[in-house]
């Protein structure tokens, strides 16, 4: 199930997007990939180089400004960089929220609810409100919210960038769990070569200003494997980055 | 790649010393992380901390018994607490006390209300529709200066001595208030909420009910608290100058009474009253409201009130 060999329509096409804000400069230019279905792809970039901007243009929050994308027709699951949990409901609320807006009737939506927190080990914590949850257990509710959207497509910016090392493991093997079990297909931002690395099939590196894919690796399940192989692709990636940004200099 | 093992399902990536045998699952590590970054319950408040006010009002009234027995004014200009007292006793014997303050706070309740009837799909109209906004988002800024005393003489023109001129000017005292209350909630709200609810496919009437009101409701109840004092000030203003004709008997008929009478024990008295009426209303209803809304939303601070 994670081979990359998907025969069918891929689940999201870009092409030659570029985007600038109003007023402002070309933030991306001239992307064009595709996202095949249930792939697991990782961004990577420097600070600012658009990565945000290119899942907010994803998720349709942001038009492009020239070029085309292809995503799903219901739209994607996003989950966001900055917590963005709804101060006002608890962390079970959040997670009903989502299922109420995509039609699931009042009935089921508690089980429902009950099920996704206990997906990411958040049974016991459901009741309480966001500001008494702890960093790695508000983004576990993000990421149950966004699986209660149910969407085939799932974006991710930058999710776990705020956690310490051990919380962010743990967060990495319930992606991925995650990610066999349901079979979505996921777009993960990160500036952490080692996650992209840890998480990805595939791993484009954007430049900054104006962000290009400038290169791209795949990660083979025998590469991820091997310690050594991974560890000798992320010093690869590392390096690649590091030249990208000093470039800037 | 240490945290790289082969990835068998409910092994702990990291974090387990290889000494131990692989008992910690996923779900103990977590548990105890988690048990170790929430926050327990809040502490208990401060008892002292809520004397403290009636500890004030005590010694008020002591100086002011102290400075009426000094007899630095004659009795009938400056008549001390318990002379007044006695005054609000007599007005609570024959019932005049109640009737008055319950016609004041039927009125200004009910004209609270309807003011925030009207004011609440204002605001959201204002907030949804940029030109609106910008033609009489002044205009109701300026209506929130505009002393609602002014409004009494119109009413008064239009209405004549009936109810609906006490109403009227309630209704607009409190009114812009509230509306620029909800206003500046609404502009308040982080951007991020919007995407939320975008990103949660919610329509927009559904945006409107379970993301706006809602991220709005701290200040959008500010400008409520700011909206009720409007109406009460406003509406003691009109009883105070519309007496007589249909209008009932209120704590301001009751001031004006007074004043009239030239019977300072009995102005002071409503003064008292009009007074009380606003504190219990803080007290019981305001105060508790937001300090659940903030309470909950983790915006107060253990120890502030
Ligand atoms: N709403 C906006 N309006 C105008 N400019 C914006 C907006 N959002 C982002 N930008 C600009 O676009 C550029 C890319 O921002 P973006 O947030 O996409 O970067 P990023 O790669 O996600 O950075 P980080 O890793 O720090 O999150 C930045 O220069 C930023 O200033
Ligand atoms: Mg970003």
């Amino acid at each position: 199930m994670t081979t990359t060999t998907a025969p069918e329509a891929p689940s999201v096409l870009i092409e030659n997007l570029a985007k600038a804000y109003p007023g402002g400069p070309t933030v991306l230019e001239g992307i064009t990939t595709s996202i095949a279905r249930g792939e697991f792809v990782c961004i990577l970039g420097a600070s600012g180089c658009g990565k945000s901007t290119l899942l907010n243009v994803l998720a349709q929050l942001e038009p492009p400004t020239t070029g085309a994308i292809e995503v799903p027709d219901d739209g994607a699951a996003f989950m966001f960089q900055e917590a963005s949990l709804l101060p006002w409901l608890t962390a079970r609320g959040n997670v009903e929220l989502a299922l109420r807006l995509r039609g699931v009737p009042a009935r089921e939506r508690r089980q429902a609810a009950t099920e996704l927190l206990h997906l990411v080990h958040l049974g016991e914590a459901g009741g309480k409100r966001p500001h008494q949850l702890s960093g790695g257990m508000r983004q576990r509710t993000a990421l149950a919210r966004a699986l209660a959207q149910d969407r085939e497509l799932l974006l991710m910016d930058e999710p776990f960038g705020a956690l310490d090392a051990i919380t962010r493991d743990l967060l990495h093997d319930e992606l991925e769990r995650v990610w066999k079990a349901t079979g979505r297909t996921i777009v993960f931002v990160t500036h952490n070569v080692r996650e992209a690395v840890r998480l990805g099939q595939r791993v484009l590196l954007l430049s900054s200003r104006p962000g290009r894919i400038v290169e791209q690796w795949q990660v083979t399940d025998s590469i991820r494997n091997d310690a050594a192989a991974a560890a000798a692709l992320t010093r690869d990636i590392t390096d690649r980055l590091r030249q990208e940004i000093s470039h800037h200099a | 790649m240490p945290s790289n093992p082969t990835l068998l399902d409910d092994q702990p990536a990291t974090g387990a010393p290889p000494s131990s045998p692989s008992a910690t699952t996923i779900g103990d590590l977590e548990a105890g992380l988690d048990r170790l970054q929430s926050q327990g319950p809040p502490a208990r408040r401060d008892l002292v901390r809520s004397l403290l006010p009636v500890a004030a009002v005590v010694a008020l009234l002591c100086v002011w018994q102290i400075l009426s027995w000094a007899g630095l004014k004659r009795s009938d200009l400056l008549p001390g607490p318990l002379t007044v007292a006695a005054s609000l006793a007599d007005a609570f014997a024959d019932g005049t006390l109640q009737r008055a303050v319950a016609t004041s706070l039927l009125r200004g309740v009910s004209g609270f209300a309807i003011a925030i009837l009207i004011a609440t799909p204002l605001a959201l109209l204002l907030a949804q529709v940029r030109t609106l906004r910008a033609a009489l988002g002044p205009l109701v800024s300026g209506l929130q200066v505009l002393p609602s005393v002014a409004w009494v003489p119109a009413a008064i023109i239009w209405f004549g001595l009936t109810d609906a001129t006490v109403y009227f000017v309630v209704l607009m005292g409190a009114t812009p208030s509230i509306v620029n209350g909800l206003l500046s909630g609404i502009d308040q709200i982080p951007p991020q909420y919007r995407s939320v609810g975008t990103v949660l496919g919610a329509t927009r009437l559904q945006h409107t009910l379970l993301i706006t009101l809602p991220a709005a409701l701290p200040a959008y109840l500010g400008g409520l608290k700011q909206g009720w004092a409007f109406s009460w000030r406003s509406l003691m203003a009109a009883e105070i100058i519309a007496v007589g004709g249909s209008i009932g008997f209120g704590l301001g008929s009751m001031l004006q009474q007074g004043r009239d009478l030239s019977s300072m024990p009995l102005v002071m008295a409503a003064i008292l009253a009009i007074l009380v009426v606003g504190i219990v209303i803080e007290l019981l209803v305001f105060s508790p409201l937001e300090r659940r809304l903030l309470r909950r939303r983790g915006l107060l601070t253990q120890g502030a009130s």
